[in-house]
Formats: C-alpha cells, structure tokens, sequence
C-alpha cells in the first residue's frame, strides 16, 4: 500500500487552559474523501488549521507522503500540496475571478502572467467541470460560485488535498449537488479531500471514511460512512442519543399576522412581488427559497425595517403596516434576525445589554429616562440560567460566546416576551446538534402556547420537520405552499428554482 | 473678467498648472499606494515638509541638487517606514499615528532647519532645478513649451503616473497591493505576506511624498520655509478619494486642482483687488470640497482601509 498523502500524528493544541486538539490521529489516501465529523467546539476548524499552518500544534508530526514536514503558515500548506477553503471565503469582491486566483503567483518578467492564468484556469475547468468566467468582479458571483473559485484556487496552487470547512452551509440543495459532483470527480482524479461537517447525511452521502472528534479527541472512525445509521454517528458526536423532538398534533387557531399583496422596491435579494401570507395562531411556517430570493426583504418588512410600497399587512387584524419595529414589537412581534452578530446583538458590548437592546427605554428596563442597571442585569441573569447559556457572565462581552450560546441568547431575549408572532431566519445555521435541537423544542413549545411561527431557511430537512405548512419563494414572488405532509425534499427543491411557479399560478 | 479668460488661453497658464500639479501628483500617488495596501498615511503633511526641508538642506551644502532629491526620497521612505511600524507592525490607530508622525516631522524640521542655518531674516536660497526643454517635443505649439519645456522633476511625475497604474494593475506586487487593502486574510491564505506587502506599500508611498516634498524647496521655491507645503499633504488626501484610488484619475484629479491654484493666482493678479486676496486663495479649497461632495459619494475605499491585520486572531 502506498504511503497516505496526508497524516497527522499525535496532534496536540492547546489555547490556554483548554485543549483544542489532543492526540489526534488522521490520514487521508489519494482518491479519498474524508469526512471530519463534529459537534461545534469538537476541535474540526483548529485541526484543520493546524494542518493548514494557522497553528503551531503544540505536540504531534505531520507528514506529506510519507515525509515529516514542518507547516509554518499557508505558504508552507501551499507549497506541502495542501488547499483549504475555509467557512469564511478568503475572497477580495472588488478584484476580479482572474486577480484573486494568481494573487501571490509569481509572475513573468515582472509582470502577472494572465495568459498563462487564463489557460491553467481552462485547464483546471474542464478537467473537474468548475467553470468560471475570469473576468468577473467576485462581488458579481453567487455564493456557490464563490466557493466555486476557493476550490480552483487551492487546485490552482497545485492542492493535492483539499480541506473544506462546512462548505455546504452556504449553499442551496441544488448547490449541494453540484459540489458532490465535483468533489467525487477530484477523488476519482486522485486528489485526496478533507469534509468538514456536522450534517450526517451529507457526511454519509458523500464521504468514503470519516473521522469524529469530540472534546478535541477522536470519539470514533467509521469505516463505511454509508452503511452506518444517522444514530450511530450522532452517538459519537455527542456522546449520548439524540432523540428528534416530538412534533404534537395541533389545531391552528385565528390568523395573527396577513401579508396581503405585499411589494417592496429594492436591490437583488431584496425585491418582494406581490407576497400574500398568513400565519395562524399555534402553527409554523416554513418559508424555503434558494437565499436571495427576496426571504430578507420578507423578514425585513414582516419586523418593521422595510417599509413596503404597496400591500397591507396585519397582526392580530390590526393593520400595521407602515409600524415601526418598536411599535411592532410592542404588539407581540418577536425577531431572530439571519445574522446574529451584526444585526442581532452588539458584539463588544456586554451580553446583558444585546438581551435588552430591543426593548430598551421600556418600562422593564429604564424608569425616569434612565436604565435600570440592576433589572438589566438580573433578566440577563435569569435567561442565562433559564437557558444554560455557557458564559462568563451577563458583563461578558457577547461576541465572545459561541454561536449555540449567541443563538440561544436571541431566543430568551425573544420568548422571555410571549410574543404572538415568531419570525426566525436561519435558526439554526452554523449550530451542532444539541444547540440546535435545543432551538427546534423551544419553537415547538411556543407553537402548542399558540404562537405563529414564521421560519426562513434553507435546510429542508429542517423546514419539514418543523413546519405545518412550507411556502416557497422564487424571485420575490411565493412560488406555491405545501402542507408538509404533501411536501418532499425533491418537490421544494424543484419549487425553488421556479419549476413549480407555473403549475401554482394556474 | 475677459482679461482672466484671456489669460487661461496662454502657455504660461498652461505650464503653472503642470507645476502646481507635479508635487500633488507625487504626494497623490504616494497616498494612494499606502491607501491602497490598507494603511492611512495622515503622515503625509509632515513627511513632505520634513523631506523638502532635508532634501533643501542636502542640496544646499553639496550643491548637488540631485543628491537633494535623494536625500528627500529617502527621508520620505524611512518616515513611512516609522508610520508603517506603528500601524502595521503594531496595529495601532492609523489615524493617531498620522497626526502623531505629521507633528514629529514637522517638529523635527523646524528644529533640524533652526539649527543648521540659523535664523536669519532673508532665508537661504538655492539654484533650483532649471527648465529643460525636450528637443522636438518642446517645439509642438501651445503643448510643447506648457508640457515639454519644463524642470526634470515634472517630467518624472509624469512618467510615474503610467508607471504607477503599471506597477499596481499589471505586476504580482500591485495584485498584492490590492488584494491585502482588500481582503488581507486572503492575501494570508494565498501565502502573500500581508506584513510585508503594507511596509513596501507605505514606505514606497512615503518615497514619493518625499519626491513632492523635494520639488517645492528644489524646483519651485528654491528655499526652505515654514509654510512650504501649506495644506497640500492634506489635499492630497482628498486627491486620492477624488480620484477614487486609482492612479490615472489620481493624477486628473490633481490637475484639475492645479487648475483651480493657478486660475485664483491669476485673478489675484488682474484686476480683481477690490477683493482680498484670501478669498482667492480659499478657492481652491473650496473647490475640493465641493468636489469631494460630489464625487466620494461613488467612491468606494479599499475595505482594509484602516483596519490592522493580525493572524492568531480567532
């Protein structure tokens, strides 16, 4: 057997008193896909950079076929064979598809070498079908595209392993495919991949072996991916079993919240055309859509920040529709914004004070025209222990917490409320298991207290297990509404690329 | 009136606005690079004076005016290396360290000046820079001897324009450039030092701020005094955005406000003297403004722009 492209031996990181990383065994062969299992905080990303020279690991070898070689940073990575695309793109969007793929390439007598681009580009195209128009501004491509040019610019350097830290977070299930496709067409090449994931199905569609952490250790390996249960995997993960949260039977009561011919002016993404919906007292809505198909702007008027140019909308019968978010919220309206660190909570300042922000100046939390330090505190302090929220303290600076931690923050600051219309986006992007099973049992507890839920995503999976009805959104218009009971991924993911419109609007 | 627009029609009109525009351009492009790599350089008033008082001063006690202007280049490049220590190497405020490298320099170069010459009450002179026509160019009508017919630094600001837009548009180090004044963790990822590539960015903007600096003690005032650069490191800051980062409108932008310098010293000078001849000076300024207003609204700055990297940052 030929010695693995990659292995790590024995890793070690230590970031202060908490071990990231210990003892940890891998190895990648050529033409493998790896798969790399593990909750949030499992030790995946600091692995991961380890091997791509972000960290110096305190105690282990690395070797590149069959050679140690010292990783010092992404050049050393780079010139080791060695590609990561990370979570985050490492992209400039005002230089162009071409610019970003031979930044830091040497170039030919003193000049970049675009012909010589344009061609390993062509080349690199056709081999793994990754096409890409060189001359686009980045800021022109879609997110999948993006991605798209991360991984030709690992294998523009000559990758030979290929590290992707959750590529699939980003991307719409038609999206999904079209990686996979490109993914197995590498491995079949001979280029060894490293998967980064916490979605089990993804891992076990795609991967050939995996590896799962848990604590910074290796909690398990699983030699066919394919043939082990969801379950099983799950266990390693966390440790214990993960039961799904029960969905109860029940009955919807009064309309609370209408949008009734809805539309917005805006830029892409932001466009809405026409939108009618209802949400029903004690019953969840699923609003599915590849992202950009207008669901911010749908949050953004249903929450008061957008007004919209024609159409009315109602909570509870009482026409709202030029409310602002103060005064809708004051009607019972509860938000969870998509992005929790820049629209939902101030990062540097303290945790207590993101808990209050949207209510501050109320009663609850100022008298006379001044906060009231001590209630701020002592509800920041309640919902803390309500909802293990692992912090240091409410003073804590908020952007210190992990994301579960920041997602479940939003949530208290919302429920602690009662609100009587729910709307969430992307509730659980980014979270491990647990937190996110934590978030789906809270939305259904809010349901049977007969609250109407709106949730926005892309996870379908997620949509049909939470929702009683899903609508689906193509170009700013509701392509159709399913009853989840009639609904399946391949129908709504047929749906989100206007396949279904016509069908609908007859 | 007519008389001022009579005037503007003239070569000699035409040649103050190149030489009003060539130190704007060097200090405009000088900022630029720095801008462009991510790094602010509020240093640029500071520098330029202390270069033009130390590339003066070379010049002066050599006699060679070309070892003047490398002199300045060089106390140019090592004052952008000071900035670049503080706000690259050690992240800190680029805005502070700016005006705080502007005070040094200007601190520096009243005191370096005092004590080598002294204070006397007809500043020292030098012979500057003379105009060296270029054969055939200079004979072209109108262009020629406004164009042509000029000091050998004004030549060089020309060139370096072409060359700027070269080096920063066409070469792997200007890709890098932008790229670590864009997105410098991906600059990092690709193995391009972002460290490294902000130092050569800001020292080589520093460069040029000296080259400015030397063409007003060397070229266009022959002396040295306290108000030799009088606010145009501050214009060219404006430059810069007005001319969106980019060297060729950097350069347009510098001679339109050249243009507006030299058309207030003209109406100072033709009949206008009912009115003080301050108001004619503002205009120039005003000018900026008004144009700033307008045009920064599409401008875009390079997204690093002020922002210190640093890579164990989790």
């Amino acid at each position: 057997m030929s010695a693995p492209l990659i292995e790590m031996r024995g890793i070690t990181k230590i970031f202060g008193a908490v071990k990231a990383n210990e003892a940890v065994d891998l190895s990648v062969a050529p033409g493998e896909i790896l798969g790399l299992l593990g909750e949030n905080g499992a030790g995946k990303t600091t692995l991961m950079n380890v091997l791509f020279g972000a960290y110096a690991p305190d105690a282990g070898e690395i070797l590149v076929e069959g050679r140690p070689v010292a990783i010092h940073n992404s050049a050393d990575a780079l010139a080791a064979g060695i590609g990561m695309v990370h979570q985050h793109f490492h992209l400039a969007p005002r230089l162009t598809v071409l610019e970003n793929l031979l930044i830091g390439i040497p170039g030919k007598s003193g000049r970049i070498d675009r012909a010589r681009g344009l061609a390993r580009l062509d080349e690199i195209s056709r081999q793994y079908g990754l096409s890409l128009d060189p001359n686009l501004l980045v800021s022109a491509l879609s997110v999948g595209e993006q991605q798209r040019l991360e991984i030709v610019k690992a294998l523009f350097r000559g990758a030979k392993l290929l590290i992707l830290d959750e590529p699939t977070a980003v991307l719409a299930p038609s999206e999904v495919d079209g990686l996979f496709a490109a993914l197995r067409s590498m491995a079949a090449q001979g280029l060894g991949i490293i998967f980064i994931s916490h979605k089990l199905n993804e891992v076990r569609a795609l991967t050939h072996r995996c590896v799962v952490l848990r604590h910074g250790k290796v909690a398990g390996r699983v030699d066919h991916p394919a043939g082990t249960t969801s379950a099983e995997m799950a266990r390693l993960m966390c440790g214990h079993e993960i039961v799904p949260p029960v969905k109860e039977a029940s009955t919807p009561g009064a309309a609370v919240l209408t949008l009734d011919g809805i539309s917005t002016a805006g830029h892409a993404g932001m466009l809405l055309r026409d939108v009618s919906l209802v949400v029903r007292a004690g019953e969840i809505l699923g609003i599915a859509g590849v992202s950009g198909n207008g669901q911010r702007a749908l949050a953004d008027v249903i929450s008061g920040m957008l007004p919209p140019r024609a159409g009315t909308m109602t909570i509870a019968g009482k026409t709202v529709t030029q409310f602002s978010p103060r005064e809708l919220q004051a009607l019972g309206l509860g938000r969870i914004p998509e992005d929790r660190m820049t629209t939902g909570l101030v990062t540097n300042l303290p945790l207590a004070d993101s808990m209050v922000l949207p209510r501050i100046g109320t009663e609850a939390f100022s008298s006379k025209g001044l906060l009231n330090p001590a209630a701020i505190r002592a509800f920041a302090e309640a919902q803390i222990k309500a909802y293990d929220i692992r912090c240091p303290g409410p003073m804590a600076r908020a952007g210190a917490l992990s994301g579960g931690n920041l997602q479940k923050a939003l949530l208290a600051r919302e429920l602690a409320f009662d609100p009587k219309v729910l709307i969430v986006s992307q509730p659980t992007r980014g979270l491990d298991i647990g937190a996110a099973r934590f978030i789906h049992e809270k939305f259904l507890a809010m349901r049977a207290k007969g609250c109407g839920i709106i949730v926005i995503g892309e996870d379908l999976e997620e949509l049909l297990m939470l929702s009683d009805r899903i609508a689906v959104m193509y170009e700013g218009r509701i392509a159709g509404t399913l009853d989840s009971a009639d609904a399946t991924v391949a129908r709504l993911g047929l749906m989100m690329t206007g396949a279904g419109q016509t069908e609908e609007a007859a | 009136m007519s008389a001022v627009f009579e005037q503007i029609l003239q070569v000699g009109f035409l040649a103050a606005i190149i030489r009003i525009a060539t130190p704007l351009a060097f200090a405009t492009l000088g900022e630029m690079f720095s801008e462009r790599a991510g790094v602010l350089n509020l240093g640029i008033e500071g520098i330029m004076l202390l270069s033009a008082m130390a590339g003066f001063t070379a010049a002066s006690l050599s006699g060679s005016l070309w070892l003047g202007v490398l002199v300045a280049v060089l106390v140019g490049a090592l004052m952008g290396a000071l900035h670049a220590l503080f706000t690259v190497a050690l992240g800190l405020s680029q805005h502070v360290c700016g005006i705080g490298v502007t005070l040094f320099c200007s601190g520096l170069a009243y005191f370096l000046y005092r004590l080598i010459f002294g204070q006397q009450s007809v500043p020292p002179s030098i012979d500057g820079f003379k105009t060296a026509p270029i054969p055939l160019l200079s004979d072209i009508p109108i262009l020629g001897p406004a164009v042509f017919n000029q000091f050998a630094l004004v030549y060089l600001a020309i060139i370096a324009v072409p060359l700027a837009a070269f080096v920063l548009y066409r070469t792997p180090w200007g890709l890098s450039v932008r790229m670590v004044g864009e997105n410098p963790r991906a600059a990092d990822s690709a193995g391009v030092s972002v460290i490294a590539t902000r130092f050569q960015a800001v020292i080589l903007g520093g460069a040029l701020i000296g080259l400015a600096g030397a063409f007003l003690t060397m070229a266009q005032f022959n002396a040295f005094t306290f108000g030799v650069v009088s606010g145009r490191g501050w214009v060219a800051i404006a430059l810069v955005v007005f001319g969106r980062w980019d060297p060729w409108r950097s350069a347009g932008a510098a001679l339109l406000f050249a243009f507006v310098d030299a058309l207030q010293l003209r109406m100072q000078a033709s009949g206008l003297g009912h009115i003080p001849y301050e108001a004619f000076l503002m205009l120039p300024f005003i000018f900026t403004i008004v144009a700033m207003a307008f045009m920064s609204r599409n401008a875009v700055a390079p997204s690093a722009l002020l922002k210190p990297f640093r890579r164990e940052e989790r």
